[in-house]
């Protein structure tokens, strides 16, 4: 930050840009839906399920370059195609992690075949497509982009807060949410879907190799910070949504350090405060009735 | 990536030995077989190891580790190599002091080393932009390269090859025991929380040196790929080694002879060779199942 310009009047010039305004807008509703759904990513244990879909997304957008059709449709329906069809594959999928990791790092081998079909047969100015959907480029979201993430950003935090009372009974406990009548495995297909969509939409922010940093390190730290579900789900969403916006301020006013290192970074020290404050509280506990039996 | 213009693309011809030669004639490709050929061991007889421990998440997990040291190096001005190394052994102790054996608490477990895994490859994202030459450093570090391993390098590989192999040897029985039944073990007065430690800097170190190779993100496809693929066709722990092996370093000499003769890149070719090798497998057991099926249906 330039010293001797008052903070509010720095602010003022930060957001008289255009591009600044259509990083908040995609930001926060992408952050807001990464909140959330991460919140149940981490309560059903399925966070290398996000890692997968991570690698189809690369593969998915790249393909989608390298035919030559709009990135976000082939990320899209790359993510929730693999998220169902994970989710349709089911326990068999998740036991066996060998073949998982077989497959999926022949998925990523495609995509860097696809990165190359499109960085030798197109102009060379695209060369940055594989690192801006590896890394993320949320300062080259256009207007229109902007729109389009936050419509279903909005619209993914909508639909999981629809279905959070039966997703967090059948997450908690699937034999007696069976029992009573829910359909459980309805409900973790369609919250596979979500996790699809919110892989795609937080590719567009921090990228594929990074998205774990607004899906599961924000969840992760309101986990340990409440074990309410409720209180847990909205800390979860504003830590996301937080960092987010930190980010944003500090990458613009340190422009050598790329917003998505920025939002990421401060994610993970929110989650290092808490696990360091968490850690101390335990520590504390444990001294009371060690004490009290002194007495 | 496109490759290097040595005037004009080589093309193979159908004479076998004339493409060999053709292969090796540049001291770079030289370099790149030699290289390939050590990685390939050590890493077919480690992640043999790997799959039978059902490590295969703390090799991801290393792997991905290798770009923030890779790019740091970088930034520093050091080789590569040194920055890998330090970064895979230095987390593989992470690792280990993480999951202490405790079953317990599982679900943090998974989360915090996702949270670390988000952030380390954000630093590595920071310094590879820190440092200058962008785009081509990120994807070579990311993807791999054969075209730019230096002698010293090919030094580097050897001679941490031979740490590892020595080790290896000298605790290759205990820790196959230790990793069949670790409770058995335990009671044989087998150190087997030792040999997971010592195993992980193994890990670390294999993947270090294959990250040179394949590049820190398609590692994994040539620490568990041929391993699966052996323990698909055999049960047997010898033969099994001996054919990861054997399956690694076909993946590895294949992948660098097709990479050199067309314009896509290396790390394309190992991961789908590597991943037919395995498909094959799973045919052919499945085939040999169906086979011993119908002779008991007919006994």
């Amino acid at each position: 930050m330039i010293a001797g310009i008052a903070p509010v009047d720095w602010l003022v010039g930060m957001l008289s840009h255009d591009f600044i305004w259509h990083a908040f807008l995609a930001g926060t509703f992408i952050a807001l839906a990464a909140g959330l759904v991460g919140y149940f990513v981490v309560l059903r244990n399925q966070v290398f399920t996000g890692d997968a879909l991570s690698h189809v997304a690369f593969t998915g957008a790249l393909a989608a370059f390298a035919i030559g059709i709009e990135a976000l449709i082939g990320l899209y329906s790359a993510t929730i195609v693999g998220a169902v069809g994970m989710g349709a594959l089911g326990s068999r999928a998740r036991s066996r992690d060998v073949v998982v990791g077989v497959v999926f790092a022949w998925v990523l081998g495609l995509g860097v075949l696809f990165l190359s079909l499109y960085t030798t047969y197109r102009s060379t100015s695209h060369s940055t497509a594989g690192v801006t959907i590896l890394f993320g480029s949320i300062y080259g979201i256009s207007l229109s982009q902007a729109a389009i993430a936050a419509a279903v950003g909005a619209g993914a935090a909508l639909a999981l807060v629809f279905i959070a009372r039966p997703l967090l009974f059948a997450s908690v406990d699937s034999d007696i949410a069976a029992a009573r009548g829910i359909p459980v495995r309805a409900v973790g297909l369609f919250f596979l879907a979500l996790v699809g969509v919110t892989v795609a939409e937080a590719v567009q922010a921090v990228g594929a190799l990074l998205i774990f940093g607004l899906m599961v390190t924000p969840a992760a730290a309101a986990h340990r910070l409440s074990a309410r579900p409720y209180r847990a789900l909205a800390l979860s969403a504003a830590l996301g949504v937080a960092s987010l916006w930190l980010g944003l301020i500090l990458s613009y006013a340190f422009p050598r350090i790329p917003p998505s290192f920025c939002i990421v970074a401060l994610a993970f020290g929110f989650y290092v405060a808490v696990v360091l404050r968490s850690a101390g509280l335990t520590a504390w506990s444990q001294r009371m009735p060690h004490a009290r039996s002194h007495k | 990536m496109p490759m290097a213009d040595f005037g004009g693309q080589p093309t193979p011809s159908l004479d076998l030995w004339a493409d060999i030669q053709q292969l090796l004639q540049f001291h770079f490709m030289q370099n790149a077989f030699i290289a390939g050929t050590i990685v390939a061991a050590v890493a077919g007889l480690i992640g043999y190891f790997m799959v039978l421990r059902g490590q295969s998440f703390a090799g991801h997990t290393l792997s991905q580790v290798g770009f923030p040291g890779a790019a740091g190096a970088a930034l520093v001005g050091v080789t590569p190599a040194l920055g890998l190394l330090v970064f895979c052994v230095a987390s593989a102790l992470g690792i280990a002091a993480l999951s202490d054996g405790r079953g317990r608490e599982r679900r943090a477990e998974t989360a915090a080393i996702g949270s670390i895994l988000a952030f380390t490859l954000a630093v590595g994202f920071l310094f590879a932009s820190l440092y200058g030459g962008f785009v081509q450093g990120v994807y070579a570090f990311l993807f791999g390269t054969f075209s730019g391993i230096s002698d010293s390098q090919v030094a580097i590989v050897a001679a941490v090859a031979g740490v590892a192999m020595t080790v290896l040897i000298c605790i290759g029985r205990p820790l196959f025991f230790a990793s069949v039944d670790a409770e058995v073990a335990a009671a044989r007065g087998v150190p087997v929380r030792a040999l997971a430690v010592a195993f992980l800097i193994l890990l670390g170190l294999a993947v270090a040196e294959t990250a040179q190779i394949t590049g820190t993100l398609l590692v994994f496809a040539l620490l568990v790929a041929p391993a699966a693929t052996a323990q698909q066709l055999t049960a047997h722990p010898g033969r099994g080694m001996a054919l990861a092996v054997v399956i690694a370093l076909l993946v590895t000499w294949l992948g660098l002879a097709i990479a050199y003769f067309t314009v896509y890149p290396i790390g394309f070719f190992v991961t789908t060779l590597a991943f037919a090798a395995y498909l094959g497998a799973r045919a052919v057991r499945w085939r040999t199942r169906a086979a011993g099926r119908r002779a008991t249906a007919l006994a």
